[in-house]
């Protein structure tokens, strides 16, 4: 039996991270190839579907984040992956017994840990990142760190407002791709409250072993940070103001 | 207007048409989200009884979204013929459900009826068909359109070939076209979704598609799906644009949540047509849809989502489209949850297009949250090649880099073509058979993606 490999012999995946030039078995792909692409997409169902050990992971970041800040844990309405999955507005919102573990002292930023799309990304990128970040923040007031389950971006929102936050910063598992299955992203939000929307938000994507370093995330992230909190505001404004600044 | 249905002595109640309408859809994630699904199976089969009663006539007295608050409304009810609609005026939805399936309804038939359809009889059909329905109607019509290659012809099924890189890197990019082209990938068009939304980039990668195009003579248009904007930007630079290309959404707000309105794509319109760069035909817009957008945008106006989806093809048959498809699965799982769901909706997008008129190709798609698979995606395949779709994606390896998900690939369609017995569009059939693919050598190319820059 004949496998041949690509058409081409152009060595076609020197130039492109695509699957080029994929071995064939008849005119369909060869068994390595199937199995390639069914481990690639395990990998991200397995991401998507992964379970944040919300209590193991707080005291994680009690025991290796400068300071031993205070972490909550928290969740949302939505009780598991097949509701988050469907009703985005039930991940954007705390549970009642959730919402009366917040008071408001007032803080200048507010860090919000989601599971997002990627529990994975949230265990591997969190600690780093706010090991970089956290140091840069001198003088800042920063409030309790809160790691939601089953949480969306927005319900930022709902934590920033009650803690009385002027910033919240909301770290969150990404969706996963077949070539990056844990990609955390970081959303800046001025002003955290029930009438903000996704305009009023800047991000920084793609932290992860194979994109964006702790390092550097940290350092967009604290730009965006110092940036908001300078002119009081986030989200297109900020991001037009980053040209001026330049 | 109240509509009613009683079922074992329980009488269903359903406000309006839109309620109506909303209540008979099979399942689906995004109008449940919506909060206008029917609330039990047994209420969702009341409302397909009361719907299949419903004369077809209704639908031209009573409007979704009024008239005066939406422009596809406006387009929608100003551009009914009259005459086109005659034949069917009689029916009921169930009863024009019959003659859809009758040996009468032939593909001339329906391709007459077109104009006289309307995008929401066309969703309340489907409503109450099966997918073997779906199937069997579709593939009775054929809508054939021309550029350079002629797309859509019983018995040929094309592909866009999408060679996507994740920063727009043009030898990447033309890797990944050699690929697809040994393949026998890129009839439809060659359309590239740029990672960047720029003029000096959509010029960049036109130029470089062009010349690879005219280097080794390939029957075929290219595309660079920017935003509409961009792209005449960039024509009027003097860019080498065949195919305008728009995505669209079936009310005024959701296409402004895009940045377009209906006078703007006809200024695009006339643009590209005034370049006439087509050598067999002047069909020269790309339109993508996909149920679900307008509710993302929050501009649903309480209609579900398939009704939406349908008008938007009320948008894209105003401008005799080369092609149009439904992008079924990429907007995840709070909109169409599982395969099951992906399934049916890309059968009826691809059917509610082609009974409208329009050359309905489809991205057959899943994203890594659907609860969906590459079985789900052979499947839908399958079954839109026996429904005679005018054209798939070709993706390497179905694994879009830039995008992240997963859509067809280069040997799915040619699986496709093989058990179903169908050839690419003539003219591209014609140079796969000629000596110029084994020409195309990665020397050259680079030397092209060289120029495009």
């Amino acid at each position: 039996m004949e496998l041949t490999r690509g058409g081409s012999g152009l060595h076609l995946r020197r130039y492109t991270p695509a699957r080029v030039d994929l071995a064939c078995a008849g005119r369909s792909l060869a068994t390595g190839e199937v199995l390639d692409f069914q481990l690639a997409h395990a990998r991200a169902r397995d991401a998507v579907h992964a379970l944040l050990d919300a209590e193991l992971f707080a005291q994680s970041l009690r025991e290796e984040l400068p300071g031993s800040p205070e972490v909550l844990v928290l969740r949302t309405l939505a009780a598991d992956r097949a509701v988050y999955l469907q009703r985005p507005d039930l991940g954007r919102r705390l549970h009642p017994e959730s919402a009366a573990l917040l008071h408001g002292d007032g803080c200048d930023v507010a860090v919000v840990i989601a599971d997002g799309l990627s529990a994975v990304a949230v265990e591997r990128s969190v600690v780093p990142l706010l090991q970089s970040l956290l140091p840069r923040l001198e003088g800042w007031v920063i409030g309790p760190v809160a790691v939601v389950s089953q949480g969306r971006v927005a319900v930022g929102d709902e934590v920033g407002a009650l803690l009385r936050a002027r910033l919240s910063l909301v770290l969150i598992g990404e969706r996963p791709g077949l070539s990056s299955p844990a990609s955390l992203g970081a959303y800046i939000t001025w002003g955290p409250g029930a009438d903000r929307t996704d305009a009023d938000r800047n991000c920084v994507s793609n932290i992860c072993a194979d994109g964006l370093s702790a390092e550097m995330g940290a350092e967009k992230i604290f730009w965006y940070l110092e940036n908001a909190r300078l002119r009081g505001m986030s989200g297109v404004g900020l991001k037009d103001g980053t040209r001026v600044l330049l | 207007m109240l509509l009613r249905h009683t079922i074992d002595s329980v009488s269903y109640g359903f406000r309006d048409l839109k309620d109506l309408l909303a209540k008979a859809t099979p399942a689906r994630a995004g109008d449940e989200l919506a909060g206008v699904a029917a609330g039990s199976a047994v209420e969702r089969v009341a409302a397909q009884m009361a719907l299949a009663d419903l004369p077809l006539r209704v639908f031209l007295n009573e409007a979704v979204i009024p008239y005066e608050a939406d422009e596809v409304t406006r387009l929608i009810v100003d551009s009914h013929d009259a005459a086109a609609f005659a034949p069917i005026a009689g029916f009921t939805v169930g009863g024009f459900r019959d003659f859809l399936l009758s040996e009468e309804a032939t593909g001339d038939v329906l391709t007459g009826l077109a104009a006289g359809v309307t995008p929401e009889m066309a969703a309340a059909v489907s409503k109450l068909m099966r997918v073997q329905d779906l199937v069997a109607v579709a593939r009775k019509i054929r809508v054939v359109t021309r550029f350079r290659t002629t797309v859509g012809l019983a018995g040929r099924l094309s592909t866009r070939l999408q060679p996507n890189h994740p920063t727009d890197d043009p030898m990447g990019i033309a890797a990944a076209m050699i690929d697809g082209l040994l393949l026998g990938s890129g009839d439809a068009v060659i359309g590239i979704n740029p990672a960047g939304d720029s003029v000096a980039r959509t010029g960049e990668l036109l130029r470089l598609i062009d010349g690879v195009r005219e280097r080794y003579s390939i029957p075929t248009q290219s595309c660079v799906l920017a935003h509409v904007t961009t792209q005449i930007a960039a024509l009027e630079m003097g860019a080498p644009v065949d195919l305008v290309f728009q995505s669209i959404a079936g009310t005024e707000l959701a296409n402004a949540s895009f940045g377009v309105g209906i006078g703007m794509l006809e200024e695009a319109y006339s643009a590209a047509l005034s370049l006439r760069r087509g050598t067999v035909g002047e069909n020269v817009m790309y339109f993508e849809t996909g149920q679900g957008s307008a509710l993302s945008a929050n501009a649903h106006h309480g209609v579900d989502q398939q009704t939406c989806e349908a008008r938007a093809y009320g948008v894209a048959r105003r401008f005799a489209p080369m092609l149009v498809n439904t992008v079924v699965g990429f907007i995840g799982p709070e909109y169409l949850y599982d395969g099951k769901q992906i399934l049916r909706a890309g059968l009826e997008d691809h059917f509610c297009g082609k009974l409208l008129g329009l050359p309905m190709g489809c991205d057959v798609c899943y994203t890594n949250h659907a609860e969906a698979d590459q079985d789900d995606m052979d499947a839908l395949l399958t079954l839109l090649g026996a429904a005679g779709v005018n054209y798939i994606m070709g993706v390497p390896g179905a694994d879009d880099v830039m995008l992240q998900y997963q859509s067809t690939s280069f040997h799915d369609a040619l699986y496709l073509r093989e058990v179903l017995g169908l050839r690419a569009a003539p003219e591209f059939e014609e140079w796969l058979r000629s000596d110029a693919p084994r020409r195309l050598t990665l020397p050259v190319v680079s030397q092209l993606a060289g120029e495009g820059l």
